[in-house]
């Protein structure tokens, strides 16, 4: 974990209440994909959890949707900027695990991280495929992005309006055969996965925090091996692990 | 310049702690700076037996402040005696203050004895805000008579000074701390958090799962003043200031209304450097005063 001032270079907005915001400074203690920042903001007391959605160099991107009056005040914030960061929190997703063709699974504010992951995967030569999930066609983003990197991208939408009608778990049918899972969105998104697949993999989870890195046990959860802290020891868990 | 404070023969280098359940046994903050600096620590609340604690979300934002209902997730005392306190002493060389939580009279004294015998501790810190299990649930720390008899029994059973914490949810705090004082406690600390609620608009319900919880953090510091200066007039024994802290000069307020020291809570929560940060800025806040030497101000305001 490191605690710095960083500075947005841009401040976007993707879709109606889906932002893109790229920042840069010392990102020396971001270790692995999956991993989350804690963005202190003026007027608010409590920081926000986002996760990290793209990182290079001294620069990285986080994807966050407006959903209340602290990310309303990020939208507005403007470039050159600075914001007092924990950053490198949380243990992310572990890319040793995914065999030769891992399936990538994010609905809605679920997407960000997806795409650090795939670019690390794909790094690594792994074949990547990933499962974009949103209500419609308006709420789309970062397709281009992901196909960009050459990831197979399929979509879902709750209402049909493109690529497969329904949730996530209805286009596992397209997805081709897969080794290993990595999945961020809703809880009943990841519940869904959990019961349509028999494939292993990780699932992160949110929940409410005080402190984003471990010190009050406000984000504590329990599984099959003990105990755990969502900002610390998550917030990626083994499929294994979980106990809905 | 000196920063020294003692508090019933414990000398603090400074009189800056970090409150229990903020500072959980040091490790994290230790990654990130040396927490020898701290004058003391107080760590996570202890229980008889290991707690999980209250269902999720168990926080909620407030302005100025959050609630907590974390509900004493502690791996409960023999683990704390056995791993994070030997684990905790590695990296802590300076006084510690272990905080015990309980249900009842009796597991107030089993969790006390145990670190009563354990060198490094050097105060217990009694929270009284606990539902009493044999009685309906009241809390000890919501009537002289069963602050006092927690007390009591705490003292009987161990050598150590201990301090009771007391819980701002009462009528007269004062009758509260008079009566510890007289069932023999060496110290007061207080207070602990004030019971809060938010309710979420979408979900038209409570945020927290636990309906309600403790409110912490700036908004509670006049509150904590203010109970800091009627309880210094009305007992003899040092007082650990707790409530709001997040600024050297809130130490030294805090101090004028009467503590000999203060523990800081949420504000290590959000900055996780708070507490390095106010014992760094105290000689500059100090100058600035014309203050030489802190504890000539205990209890100055009065
Ligand atoms: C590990 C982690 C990673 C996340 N990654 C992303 C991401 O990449 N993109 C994105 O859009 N969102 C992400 N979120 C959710 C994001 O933290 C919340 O949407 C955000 O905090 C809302 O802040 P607000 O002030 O707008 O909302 P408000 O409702 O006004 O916030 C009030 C309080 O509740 C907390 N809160 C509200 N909703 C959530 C939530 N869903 N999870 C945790 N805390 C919440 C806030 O942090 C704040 O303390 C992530 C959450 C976690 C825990
Ligand atoms: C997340 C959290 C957990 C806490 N856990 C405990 C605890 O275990 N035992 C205790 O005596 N007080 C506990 N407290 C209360 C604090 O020690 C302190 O008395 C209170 O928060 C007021 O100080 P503050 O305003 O600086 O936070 C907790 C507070 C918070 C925010
Ligand atoms: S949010 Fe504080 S321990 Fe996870």
């Amino acid at each position: 974990m490191k605690q710095a001032l960083y500075t947005i270079k841009s401040n976007r907005a993707l879709t109606r209440d889906m932002y893109e915001m790229i920042l840069e400074g010392d990102t020396s203690d971001m270790t692995a994909p999956g991993q989350f920042v804690n963005l202190r903001l003026d007027g608010f007391f409590l920081r926000r959890p986002i996760s990290v959605c793209n990182q290079e160099g001294d620069t990285f991107t986080i994807l966050y949707k407006v959903i209340g009056h602290g990310t309303e005040k990020m939208a507005q914030m403007k470039a050159g900027e600075v914001i007092d960061i924990l950053t490198g929190l949380g243990n992310g997703y572990d890319t040793a695990k995914s065999g030769d063709a891992p399936l990538l699974v994010g609905g809605g504010a679920g997407v960000p991280p997806m795409y650090l992951l795939a670019r690390r995967l794909i790094a690594e030569g792994k074949k990547v495929t990933v499962i974009l999930g949103f209500n419609k066609a308006e709420e789309i983003f970062y397709r281009e992005e992901f196909e960009a990197i050459g990831v197979k991208v399929l979509i879902a939408t709750a209402d049909g309006s493109v690529g497969v009608k329904g949730f996530v778990t209805d286009a596992l049918a397209d997805a081709g055969a897969y080794t290993y899972t990595y999945a961020c969105g809703p809880e009943p998104m990841l519940k869904a996965l959990y019961n349509a697949t028999d494939v292993s993999g990780q699932y992160s989870f949110e929940e409410r925090m005080g402190c984003g890195f471990g010190a009050c046990m406000g984000c504590s959860c329990k599984t099959k091996y003990g105990n755990k802290r969502i900002c610390r020891d998550g917030p990626v868990l083994t499929k294994e692990e979980i106990i809905w | 310049m000196n920063t020294k404070v003692t508090l019933t023969g414990v000398t603090l280098d400074n009189p800056v702690i970090p409150a229990s359940g903020t500072f959980g046994y040091g490790y994290e903050y230790a990654e990130l700076y040396d927490i020898n600096v701290l004058g003391s620590l107080s760590f996570k609340g202890t229980t008889k037996d290991p707690r999980f604690g209250n269902p999720t979300p168990r926080i909620a934002e407030c302005p100025a402040g959050m609630i907590n209902a974390v509900g004493l997730q502690n791996p409960g005392v023999d683990a704390v005696i056995a791993e994070e306190l030997p684990r905790l002493r590695s990296v802590f060389h300076k006084p510690i203050i272990a905080n015990v939580g309980g249900f009842s009279i009796e597991e107030y004294v089993h969790c006390c004895e145990k670190p009563d015998k354990e060198d490094g501790v050097a105060i217990l810190e009694v929270n009284i805000s606990c539902p009493n299990v044999h009685s309906g649930g009241r809390n000890f720390g919501n009537a002289p008579e069963t602050a006092a008899e927690v007390t009591r029994a705490v003292k009987a059973a161990t050598k150590k000074p201990v301090y009771i914490k007391l819980s701002p949810n009462v009528t007269d705090i004062v009758s509260i701390a008079k009566a510890c004082e007289e069932a023999g406690a060496d110290g007061i600390s207080m207070i602990n958090t004030l019971l809060g609620m938010r309710i979420d608009l979408r979900r038209k319900k409570p945020i927290i799962a636990n309906k309600m919880g403790g409110f912490s953090g700036d908004a509670i510091f006049p509150v904590a003043v203010r109970m800091i200066y009627q309880v210094y007039e009305a007992v003899k024994i040092p007082i650990i200031g707790i409530g709001g802290v997040s600024s050297a000069e809130d130490v030294i307020e805090m101090m004028l209304a009467g503590a000999t020291a203060v523990q800081v809570g949420a504000a290590n929560l959000v900055n996780p450097f708070a507490c390095r940060d106010i014992v760094l800025d105290l000689p500059r806040a100090m100058e600035k005063y014309g203050i030489d030497d802190l504890t000539s101000i205990i209890g100055g305001a009065h």
